[in-house]
Parts: structure tokens; C-alpha cells; sequence
């Protein structure tokens, strides 16, 4: 399966955010976008995942087969927002997730262990803490599986420990296969992965 | 986890939509959720009429389906901005556009209508026979207008999805969709009014409108999430 995209564009408001990118990803391939606040690595990865119509260019999914034919279909999104109910505890959101998104992969309970959250599972997400919510927000992303993983800022609010912890996942993701592009301006910890700088 | 059942897309189908339904419900009854907010406006409205009106038991029995339709139209309108919004709010709203290239999205918000519809405005339908007393209404009146309102009340949170999904990225977005989608529904008023009219006063009829009402409930469960998919999968930014 490959990711590629070429002379890429993307605008917000009918402005020009970026345009001219151009990459392609093979299995295992990790792409980690860097670039100063507001040069458009957010709107890269909601035009990537086509919550955002494409300015110019294409961006596409190859060897997908019929289980993934479209990136939509083979992504799993993790925006600045973590996509949990605060009313509802953290099984119940995972469980959810779990069950909307399909191609179940690792039980909700074990997905908490992998992250660090083992035992708290019972407790409503609006307790938690700013890390603690990421850190469920990334169960999310192993509780079924998808290829492709579009992270956005992924490792905002989380402690050294939990920062190594989720570079670990995103190594064995690839390492199965899976493709990572990840948005952020803090080092991930990701060996061998491409950067692409944006805002230049 | 089990229970996850193989094989057949539809079965899986319907698991999924089970799991989103379950959990609208949920959100729905938990604290915050707008369950109460609409059986509590429908009670406020219903209980001040005859205030209003005064001690005229034969005028309050006369005019009685009808405040019962408007007070649970007002109050179906009520929550009805929350529909989308909420889950827009925290990121949710991105993941289930996603899933439209697996199920559609126009069946998403279906369901997410009907989760809508049976956390919200149920209770109003079930709330409706009590008020109905209050108003004077005679037995078969208060049945004929609760079914009515059993029947016609989904077509209202259909309309009401399209204006909902149109507003989303709106922060007071609420105002804005009553204003919307109240000329939409006047058609349901009529026929559920007339209906339940029809069920008391002899020469009018009660099977043709309620018909018509149970045809418009269903042709707006078709049009209405069809056009408020459109509208969500054009409105993410």
C-alpha cells in the first residue's frame, strides 16, 4: 500500500495555505510534517484525509485493495480535539470507537494497559487530565486497526514517559506495515522517518 | 471484547449503527444531555395556556390538540441545535464523516435522528396524555392526539437534522435553525392538528390526514438525512 501525494494544495478561507507538496509513503514509511504555527500542517492533514477539499493537485491511496479503496476508508484521524464524550467513561467512549470504526484489533481494556491508563478505564473522560485524555485519545488509534494513521500534534500534553511510550507505538505500527504522517514542531522520536518541512 | 459478529456487511452494518445509537441514547439521559430540557419547556408551556385563556373548560377542550402539537413542536425544536454541534465540538464529528466511505453517512445521521428523536422527544409524546388534562381534553382526544404526535413528531427531528447540519459551524446556531425549519414543519402541524380534530369532532376525517402525516414522516426520513449528509460532508473545515 502506498500513500502519495504530488504538488499538493490546500487552502482555508480561500486563502492559499500551502501548495507544491509532494510525497509518497510505502509500507512502514513514517512522514513527520514540522513547520512554524500556521503553516498549514493541520489543513495538510484534514485535505489528506478529505475533510478538506484539495486547492490543487491529488493526493491518493495505491494498493489499497477493497478493504481500503479510498484514504478515507483506511485512516485513522487523531485531530487537536481527541473525539471522547466528557459524560461518558473511558470504556464506553472506546467501546464506541471501537465498534463505529469496525476491524477490531485490541480489546479496550488491553488498548488502555498499552498507554498507560490499566484500571482507570471506569471513569468518566471529563475527569481526566489534559494528558491522560491524549493518551486515551491514542488508544483510540489501537482499538481497531486502520493503515494509516494522520496524528496532529499527537504528543501535545503528554509527560516524557508517555511521550516514549507513544513513539514505541507508532515504530511497531510502521513495523507492521502501517504508514504514520505525523504533524507536530516537538521531536517524536521516530527513526528513519521522512520530514517534510512546511512554511518555507 | 465480544460480540462483534463476522461475516455479512449488513449484520456489521447494524452493529455499528446499534453502537452509535446506543450511545446518543446514553449522552442523551446522562447529566447534560437535553432529555429533560424539552418534557420540562412542553410542561411549562402547556401548564400557563390555561392561565391565559381562563376558566373556559369547553374553549380549553376545544383548542386543546392543537397548544398540545405547538407546545411539543417548540420543545422538539429546543435540543435540536445540540444534534451535530456537540459532537463537532469535540472532534467526533470529523471521524463519523469519515465513515461515510464505509456506511454511509446519510444512514449515520439517521440514526443519530432516530437516537435524537426516542431521547428527546419520546418523552414529550409520553408527557403528552398528562397535559392533555390539563387542557380538559376528553379521553379519545388525548389518545388521538398522542398518536399523532407519535407518528408526525419524526418528521419534525428530520427537518430539523437538515437545519441543524446546516448550522453546525455556527456558534448560536440555535435561533437560526428554529427560524429554518419552523415554516418546514408547519405542514406536519396542519395534519397532525387536523388529525387529531378529526378523531373528536364527527364530520371531519381522522384516517386521511393521519396518513398523509405517517407519508410525510416517511419521505422526510428519506429526504432529511440524505440533505443533512450533504450539508455535514460539505461543512467540515
Amino acid at each position: 500500500m502506498r500513500l502519495i501525494a504530488e504538488n499538493l494544495g490546500g487552502e482555508r478561507g480561500g486563502e492559499t495555505v500551502f501548495s507544491g507538496i509532494g510525497f509518497a509513503l510505502g509500507k512502514g514509511q513514517a512522514l513527520v510534517v514540522t513547520g512554524p504555527n500556521g503553516s498549514g500542517k493541520s489543513t495538510l492533514l484534514r485535505v489528506i484525509a478529505g475533510l478538506l477539499p484539495k486547492a490543487e493537485g491529488d493526493v491518493r491511496i495505491e494498493g489499497g485493495g477493497e478493504t481500503f479503496p479510498t484514504i478515507a476508508a483506511a485512516v485513522h484521524y487523531l485531530g487537536h480535539l481527541n473525539a471522547m464524550k466528557t459524560a461518558l467513561s473511558v470504556t464506553e467512549n472506546l467501546r464506541f470507537w471501537r465498534d463505529f470504526n469496525d476491524d477490531g484489533r485490541l480489546g479496550v481494556e488491553e488498548a488502555l494497559e498499552t498507554v498507560g491508563l490499566g484500571g482507570i478505564g471506569h471513569l468518566p473522560f471529563g475527569y481526566l487530565s489534559t494528558g491522560q485524555r491524549r493518551r486515551a485519545a491514542i488508544a483510540k488509534l489501537l482499538v481497531s486497526h486502520r493503515p494509516i494513521w494522520l496524528l496532529d500534534e499527537p504528543t501535545a500534553g503528554l509527560d516524557k514517559a508517555s511521550e516514549g511510550r507513544f513513539a514505541g507505538l507508532m515504530a511497531g505500527h510502521c513495523a507492521e506495515g502501517g504508514i504514520v504522517v505525523a504533524a507536530t514542531h516537538l521531536p517524536l522520536g521516530l527513526d528513519g522517518a521522512e520530514e517534510l518541512r512546511m512554511g518555507n | 471484547m465480544a460480540g462483534r459478529p463476522e461475516g455479512g456487511a449488513q449484520a456489521r452494518a447494524s452493529h455499528i449503527m446499534l453502537a452509535l445509537f446506543l450511545r446518543d441514547i446514553r449522552l442523551s439521559v446522562r447529566a447534560g444531555g437535553g432529555a429533560l430540557t424539552g418534557v420540562i419547556f412542553f410542561l411549562a408551556v402547556i401548564a400557563t395556556i390555561p392561565f391565559g385563556v381562563g376558566p373556559d373548560l369547553k374553549l380549553l377542550a376545544r383548542i386543546g390538540p392543537a397548544i398540545l402539537w405547538i407546545g411539543a413542536l417548540l420543545a422538539c425544536l429546543l435540543g435540536l441545535d445540540r444534534l451535530f454541534q456537540a459532537d463537532r465540538e469535540d472532534g467526533s464529528l470529523d471521524l463519523l464523516v469519515l465513515g461515510n466511505d464505509r456506511h454511509m453517512l446519510a444512514l449515520t445521521v439517521l440514526v443519530k435522528c432516530l437516537a435524537h428523536w426516542a431521547g428527546s422527544v419520546l418523552p414529550l409524546v409520553v408527557a403528552a396524555p398528562l397535559l392533555g388534562l390539563f387542557m380538559n381534553m376528553e379521553p379519545l382526544g388525548i389518545g388521538a392526539t398522542a398518536l399523532t404526535l407519535l407518528v408526525g413528531t419524526p418528521a419534525i427531528t428530520f427537518i430539523g437534522a437538515v437545519g441543524a447540519a446546516v448550522a453546525v459551524a455556527l456558534p448560536r446556531g440555535g435561533l437560526l435553525i428554529s427560524v429554518l425549519v419552523l415554516p418546514l414543519t408547519i405542514p406536519v402541524l396542519i395534519f397532525g392538528v387536523s388529525a387529531s380534530y378529526g378523531a373528536v369532532a364527527d364530520p371531519d376525517p381522522f384516517l386521511q390526514p393521519f396518513l398523509i402525516l405517517a407519508a410525510l414522516t416517511l419521505f422526510l426520513a428519506v429526504l432529511g438525512p440524505v440533505a443533512a449528509a450533504l450539508a455535514l460532508r460539505h461543512g467540515t473545515d
